[in-house]
């Protein structure tokens, strides 16, 4: 009866405002109080019925008839003056085909009920009720239904919406089965016995909330609040589409399970992730938090346009964020303006244009990521970085007079009287400093004298490179053709790396006068050679001559071997003092050769610094500057192709305005700013402050961040207490949790879920108080035992009138199994794992990669659901069974479902039969010297937490004296239940009673109490 | 649906099992269903259906059995991944073979963008050889050798056309009514308003072969927003027919039983204390789990068929191929399994290498494929099952009347991904026979008459099955959706 779906709504419509009527106590107003929810009705009544063709939609509008708006149903649908003739009416009631309303083909007819009530309500002057969802949440006064002392205010709500019906609230649950109940709501593992034990003895008063609390402060409560936050977030391990690739991008889910287990406020959390990267001097873990919007899918299958996927990725952004703050469904309004809710497909693009502002364009490669260093590395990284600088520094800088001096000096004295222009060397090498650089050469000639003639030495000589790619062997340097095409087979050709050489032996010493060098030369590609160094070495492999080149050149370039060039060997001669012109070539020279050993030293220091890896990476949205920002157009019937009119960031008018802060005042962004940041300099280049603040017109990511947590936003706090109250109690307050519009169900309880709402914003967004304050409630502690009564009346439990009997999730059916067999790890954080699961030996299409799932080993096996690797396009088999969703798009809600496959699951997985392999050694160690009926009772007590009934352990018994029946018959059989998958158990071990406890533990596993929340 | 909870509550288990025969699709119960809105109860010859049927239709909602009498009872639907050339195969266009080797003219380029052509394509006539079958006349090329022998059972839609031109989008499209992942596919809207007519058995089947999923994944047969119930159940030829089907190591059937038998009681035990008719339920799945680790396992187990049989389809026992899922296929449909979905990788006719080309690569492929379709008609046929199931055979979308670019100079010939017409066809489940609707230019570029769109197409299997697809909706996010978007017209044409 408390289902108010359009659908409904009108059939029990009389007996809901009785109802309010009846238990609103304190209703100031009852007329005021019954009319507004008559009003709500016929507002989801003409939703319902008529907007499809008389709504907001202009296109889609039939006769020019809009009944979203009262001044077009007054205009002339409706009859103030005579309400019985509006003709809306008319063609309610009328039998031709032609003329009824809504046409036989759009939907049903409209009861007599539903006609009476518009009647009533066009006499009533057809008041045009506001959407409930779009007016601002305030706190009503708590009714005073009880005066119990541990009654809170959500038990006076729920307490004087039972008034009306004939149920009573359930008595209190039992203490085993509440902690029970709290540990899995709160942590997602069930209790050991020695809390439970502690619980039960506790007869202090506030026994119950120490629980709480202590549940609350568990790491693992951030565990089981962040599975239902990365299901928003559509968050998995690969990129989605045909190819599916592997995507890194768990630091998001850490990130996600600190936030909880900081108890981050709602405000900051959404700030974060929608616009981490705008924050001032933005913290690390800030900037990871944008990954919220990068786990949208990507695609790299050929011939695809990166512009149309990087648009469905924007289009998705909008959508979950406005499903997941706002539980807004706009999708319609992308292709046409939405025909139930008041938005057009302009304001849909206006929103788009917030999010088609970053870097980011569906590439293969995910750019822009995020580089994530552990802490010794960051230090590591920070020595080498300042190194790198200050050598580039003296790299640039003029050389001290004095230095030169003394320079020449030692040079004058050395060479002063030399003539020789010729060095012995016995290995030419060219080397190419830097990373990533491709040394590609067409010809190296080593010339020297023999018997008089100029001779090539480098032919008869053996050349060799530090890697060879692309089909370059070092040999095509020496091939004498100096053809540098690479296509003609006699260039040489490195792999891309750091500090890649070349090198010819030339079998012996010779006297070397010249060398002429041709680099690769098609396509302009000699450029990549910029900054190549030749030199010499003796047959000692001592470097005798060396020169470096700031330019290569696409044609034969000469390097004349002298050391010292005759220029200078002049200077060196000359006893004239030197004049300007004479100074400055010896400076040029002396930098030279300085910069030649400077070169050295920098690339070394380079490819250390590319040798400390970053732990892991991840995605990250980065603004784009405020010259490259995109234009935004409306896409006509959402097609990315075609488009209309360019549009600017805003937000839908009928929604709270958005008020543009200067952010460095902002209160509540917190900037956890963070000295040693390596990224602060990566930050600041490629997002300057400009960006940042929106000192122009146009709003940005910031803005459309605190717009959604504004205190004047109608929907966020009441999407966000709808939504714990949904986890808690199996169905929101709202039903439609994914739809708080026109569309969607009215709230069970609104009052409630205005109160709570305001009361969640008054306390700074605080999500743990308000997880408290719902399992405070006596509400959340009533039994859920169903009486017959309570069946009939309330089969749904929408008016709470005991317990939430609700399934547990995939991720808790699983750890619960994994903590109660002893095997559960509790290791957090880092890459997903790959727990077992069948080999069904298909992989996706496209991918070489995805079908590389090996089985973890050690604790990784028995990791926490959440750290499971998640492949959108094959979910982990047996928890997809139990209803996640492969996360392409955001999931608001999941189903629970209650199908055949997963008792195949719990009966026959691998995984499932180790736990109970678990479970059986636990028995039989802690229990050891025990009569089986004890050892039944602490199994089922280990299930279960509480104390089984003597029929249960009776029956557990019958089936373990039968089971070692069985196994004492077929010892194979006994083995292969006992020990496989798990490792072989002790040595004394009774294999037979071992398997006979594990077909006990199966079957423990298997019951509904166990897969239920108690 | 409320009625529904009660209902199963006040049976007992016994009576319960014995009188649902509507199989997954209709005991199941979910926890919190979308929206408030029914929930499609399967073919309702149950009292318990027909209870939860009048009590969807109280709350609005619009669930059909059926609408009007079907044709068709059952789908069988082979997807060939990848699109075959059906330029190739059905549509024979004589004026492309003459003017093959010329520019595309530049009418059929203009604005477009392909997956592997840019530049100036070169025309492509086919290199088969055609001819026409049957009393009929379908017009086949020479790479298929068995078809023939069906051709008059046989309804050729050469006007097929699509809004995708990439497998994934394409293949999405196609099944779920949408380009992108989250609807729920074909055979889940299927079973989701009509149920399944075999109580140990899944309702929608799905078998994979040439070892590779198709481009879409799973989402190919996924439950999108519907209840996971009706998400398609991979089954396997080679291996557990179905995962977790099989008993662990070291435990008999007669001791699955026994724990069964404890867990049922206890479970029992715990029902009176809490009173939640959800604990009933989990019964009753329990024993229908059990049932089909029996059940699954012997229709998968193609040995007790006849060796002439097995000889006709050229399936293996034991093994995983098309041919094995061809003769499946007919075995779940005879279980009462309503929609039995194959996808075959490898039909990707690019030309980049031999196994894709037109001439000996679709020779091979062909092969591999027609015995087996040929041998599941006529098996239908002679067993009488064909009039009541629905064979349909076809691509995610059309291939190019020109070369692809990146295979342009290459001895192998090949085409391109194209979506503005090609080639599917259907047997049996209430077509006409031996008939070809459709018809393209005459160099295979454009649809000139009888078009028949993806949704066109979906909205009329659904007629053939006794579904209006307007009606068959569900309700999420706010608002009803449906498999054919708000899109689609039955095509009369087709229909006997």
């Amino acid at each position: 009866m408390i289902f108010l779906t359009g659908f409904e709504l009108c059939g029990c419509l009389n007996s809901v405002i009785a109802q309010e009527a009846a238990t609103d106590s304190i209703a100031v107003n009852q007329t005021v109080r019954i009319q507004a929810v008559r009003d709500q009705a016929v507002r989801s009544l003409l939703s319902n019925k008529c907007f499809a063709c008389h709504g907001p939609d202009e296109d889609a509008r039939e006769s020019g008839l809009r009944l979203d708006t009262r001044d077009g149903a007054i205009d002339s649908a409706i009859d103030l003056a005579d309400p019985e003739a509006s003709e809306i009416l008319a063609r309610i009631k009328s039998d031709d085909p032609d003329v009824v309303m809504p046409p036989p083909k759009h939907g049903t007819a409209l009861t007599d009920a539903q006609h009476e009530l518009l009647l009533g309500w066009i006499k009533d002057g057809a008041p045009y009720a506001r959407h409930w969802s779009y007016v601002k949440p305030t706190k009503s006064a708590v009714p005073n239904v009880t005066d119990a002392k541990d009654a809170n205010v959500i038990d006076q709500f729920v307490g004087a919406k039972l008034l009306g019906s004939n149920l009573k609230p359930a008595q209190m649950a039992k203490r085993a089965t509440l902690i029970r109940r709290l540990a899995l709501d709160l942590t997602g593992l069930p209790p050991t016995l020695e809390e439970l034990k502690k619980f039960t003895q506790d007869n202090s008063d506030d026994a119950y909330e120490k629980v709480v609390d202590q549940y609350l402060a568990r790491p693992a409560y951030g565990e089981r609040w962040a599975a239902m936050w990365l299901d928003l977030a559509r968050y998995a391990d690969s990129a989605g589409y045909a190819d599916d690739r592997k995507r890194t991008i768990w630091a998001y889910r850490d990130y996600v399970i600190q936030a909880f287990n900081e108890n981050k406020s709602f405000e900051q959390f959404t700030i974060e992730q929608i616009a981490g990267d705008l924050i001032p001097q933005p913290s690390r873990i800030q900037k990871v938090a944008t990954a919220f919007h990068r786990n949208t899918l990507t695609n790299s299958e050929g011939g695809t346009s990166d512009q149309e996927f990087h648009s469905a990725a924007v289009v998705d952004r909008v959508n979950t964020t406005m499903a997941v703050w706002m539980g807004t469904t706009i999708a319609c309004a992308q292709c046409h303006t939405h025909k139930y809710d008041p938005i057009t497909q302009k304001e849909y693009f206006q929103l788009y244009d917030f999010f088609n502002q970053t870097a980011d364009y569906d590439r293969p490669n995910e750019s822009p990521v995020l580089e994530i260093y552990a802490d010794d590395v960051i230090e590591k990284r920070r020595v080498l970085t300042a190194k790198i600088e200050a050598k580039k520094l003296e790299f640039n800088s003029q050389p001290d007079k004095e230095s030169v001096a003394k320079w020449f000096e030692q040079l004058k004295a050395e060479h002063g009287d030399s003539e020789t222009t010729s060095v012995q060397g016995k290995f030419v090498r060219v080397e190419l400093p830097g990373k990533g650089k491709i040394l590609s050469l067409a010809e190296v000639k080593v010339f020297s004298n023999v018997d008089g003639v100029q001779t090539n030495v480098a032919l008869a000589g053996t050349a060799t490179q530090s890697s060879t790619g692309f089909g370059g062997p070092p040999e095509f340097a020496i091939d004498d053709n100096t053809d540098g095409d690479m296509q003609k087979k006699s260039t040489t050709h490195t792999n891309s790396e750091t500090n890649p050489w070349w090198e010819v032996d030339l079998g012996s010493s010779h006297t070397i006068e010249s060398i002429s060098i041709w680099q690769r030369s098609d396509n302009g590609l000699h450029r990549r050679s910029d900054g190549f160094k030749v030199s010499i070495l003796d047959k000692d492999r001592k470097v005798v001559f060396g020169q470096a080149f700031k330019k290569a050149l696409p044609t034969e370039q000469v390097v004349s071997i002298q050391p010292v060039p005759s220029s200078i060997l002049s200077l060196l001669k000359q006893d004239d003092p030197l004049d300007e012109q004479q100074n400055k070539e010896i400076v040029a020279h002396y930098q030279s050769l300085v910069g030649l050993r400077i070169a050295g030293e920098l690339a070394e220091l380079e490819s250390s610094l590319d040798k400390l890896k970053p732990a892991t990476t991840v995605p990250v949205l980065k603004a784009l500057a405020e010259d490259q920002q995109r234009t935004t157009k409306i896409q006509i019937r959402g097609s990315y192709l075609i488009t209309g009119e360019a549009v600017s960031a805003a937000t839908p008018e009928v929604l709270h305005p958005l008020v543009m802060l200067n952010l460095g005042k902002a209160e509540g962004v917190k900037t956890e700013r963070v000295e040693t940041d390596p990224d602060k300099t990566e930050s600041e280049e490629t997002l300057p402050n400009k960006t940042q603040q929106s000192k122009t017109a146009k709003p940005n990511r910031m803005d459309l961040a605190r717009w959604l947590v504004d205190k004047n936003n109608p929907l966020t706090a009441r999407v966000v207490v709808n939504r714990y109250w949904e986890q808690i109690f199996g169905i929101g307050i709202v039903g439609t949790s994914e739809e708080f519009g026109a569309q969607g169900e009215l709230p069970s309880h609104p009052k409630l879920l205005d109160w709570l709402a305001a009361d969640l914003m008054e306390h700074d967004w605080d999500t743990r108080r308000l997880l408290k304050q719902i399992v405070m409630s006596k509400t959340y502690r009533q039994s859920s035992v169903a009486t017959a009564d309570s069946l009939e009346l309330d089969p749904n439990n929408r008016l709470l009138s005991r317990g939430a009997r609700v399934r547990l999730t995939a991720e808790m059916i699983r750890d619960q199994a994994l903590a109660i067999s002893g095997l559960l790890s509790a290791k957090m954080y880092g890459p997903p794992v790959q727990p077992p699961q069948p080999k069904v030996g298909l992989k996706p299409a496209f991918s070489g990669q995805t079908t590389d799932w090996t089985d973890s080993v050690g604790e990784d096996r028995y990791r926490r659901g959440i750290y499971t690797e998640w492949r959108r396009s094959s979910p982990y088999p047996s928890m997809s069974t139990f209803d996640v969703n492969s996360r392409e798009v955001c999931e608001l809600r999941r189903s629970s479902t209650n199908t055949p496959l997963q008792a195949l699951v719990t009966l026959n997985d691998p995984v499932y039969i180790e736990a109970a392999q678990g479970l059986a050694r636990r028995i039989l160690i802690e229990a050891k010297d025990k009569t089986s009926k004890e050892k039944a009772t602490f199994g089922l007590q280990l299930c279960l937490v509480r104390k089984p009934t003597s029929l249960e352990v009776e029956r557990v018994v019958r089936l373990f004296d039968e089971t070692y029946k069985h196994f004492e018959n077929d010892k194979v059989a006994a083995k292969e239940l006992a020990v496989d998958p798990l490792n072989p158990p002790e040595k004394d071990a009774d294999i037979v009673e071992l398997a006979a406890w594990t077909t006990v533990a199966n079957v423990l596993f298997n019951l509904d109490e166990m897969l239920m929340k108690p | 649906m409320n009625l529904y909870n009660k209902n199963i509550q006040f049976q007992t288990r016994r009576h319960f099992l014995k009188k649902c025969p509507v199989g997954l699709g209709g005991i199941y119960l979910a926890s919190q269903i979308a929206g408030g809105a029914g929930v499609a109860i399967g073919s309702g010859v149950d009292d318990v259906a027909k209870q939860a049927k009048t009590d969807s239709q109280k709350s609005g909602s619009q669930q059909p059995n059926s609408h009007f009498p079907a044709k068709a009872k059952n789908v069988i639907y082979i997807h060939l991944a990848g699109s075959p050339p059906t330029l190739d195969l059905f549509d024979y266009k004589p004026e492309l073979v003459k003017r093959s080797g010329e520019d595309c003219p530049d009418e059929f380029l203009a604005g477009r963008r392909f997956a592997f052509t840019s530049g100036k394509p070169k025309l492509l006539g086919t290199p088969r050889e055609f001819k026409q079958h049957g009393e009929s006349g379908v017009w086949m090329s020479d790479a298929l050798n068995h078809l023939p022998e069906v051709a008059d059972e046989m309804c050729v839609i050469r006007s097929m056309h699509t809004d995708q031109f990439n497998h994934a989008p394409a293949q999405l499209f196609l099944l779920t009514g949408s380009p992108r992942q989250g609807r729920p596919s074909f055979g889940s809207w299927v079973t989701y308003g009509l149920g399944s007519e075999n109580a140990n058995l899944p309702g929608f089947v799905v078998l994979n072969s040439g070892g590779t999923n198709p481009s879409a994944g799973k989402n190919a047969w996924g439950n999108g927003f519907l209840p996971s119930v009706f998400q398609g159940v991979q089954c396997r030829s080679k291996g557990a027919p179905v995962l977790y089907v099989n008993n662990p190591n070291g435990m008999s059937r007669k001791l699955r039983r026994q724990t069964l038998d404890a867990i049922n009681e206890l479970n029992a035990m715990q029902a009176k204390t809490f009173g939640s008719p959800e604990t009933q339920t989990r019964i009753a799945q329990y024993e229908l789990a059990y049932r089909m680790q029996v059940s699954v396992p012997e229709v998968m187990n193609i040995n007790d068929e006849t060796k002439e049989t097995i000889e006709m389809y050229g399936a293996q026992p034991g093994e995983a191929s098309f041919a094995n899922n061809c003769l499946l296929a007919r075995r779940l449909v005879e279980k009462g399994v309503r929609f039995v979905q194959l996808f075959d990788w490898g039909w990707d006719f690019h030309g980049t290498n031999s196994s894709e080309g037109l001439k000996g690569g679709l020779t091979k492929k062909c092969g591999g494929m027609d015995r087996p379709v040929t041998a599941m008609i006529k098996d239908l046929k002679r067993r009488g099952m064909l009039d009541e199931t629905l064979v349909i055979w076809g691509g995610e979308f059309g291939r190019t009347p020109f070369r692809e670019g990146r295979t342009a100079k290459s001895k192998i010939l090949g085409r391109d991904h194209y979506p503005d017409c090609y080639t599917i066809f259907m047997a049996g489940g209430g077509v006409k026979r031996g008939y070809t609707h459709g018809e393209t230019d005459e160099l295979g570029f454009k649809v000139v008459s009888d078009g028949v769109h993806v949704h066109d197409y979906q909205a009329t299997v659904l007629h053939l099955l006794g579904i209006d697809h307007q009606r068959l909706t569900h309700r999420f996010q706010g608002r009803d959706y449906r498999l054919t978007d708000v899109h689609g017209h039955v095509v009369g044409d087709i229909i006997a």
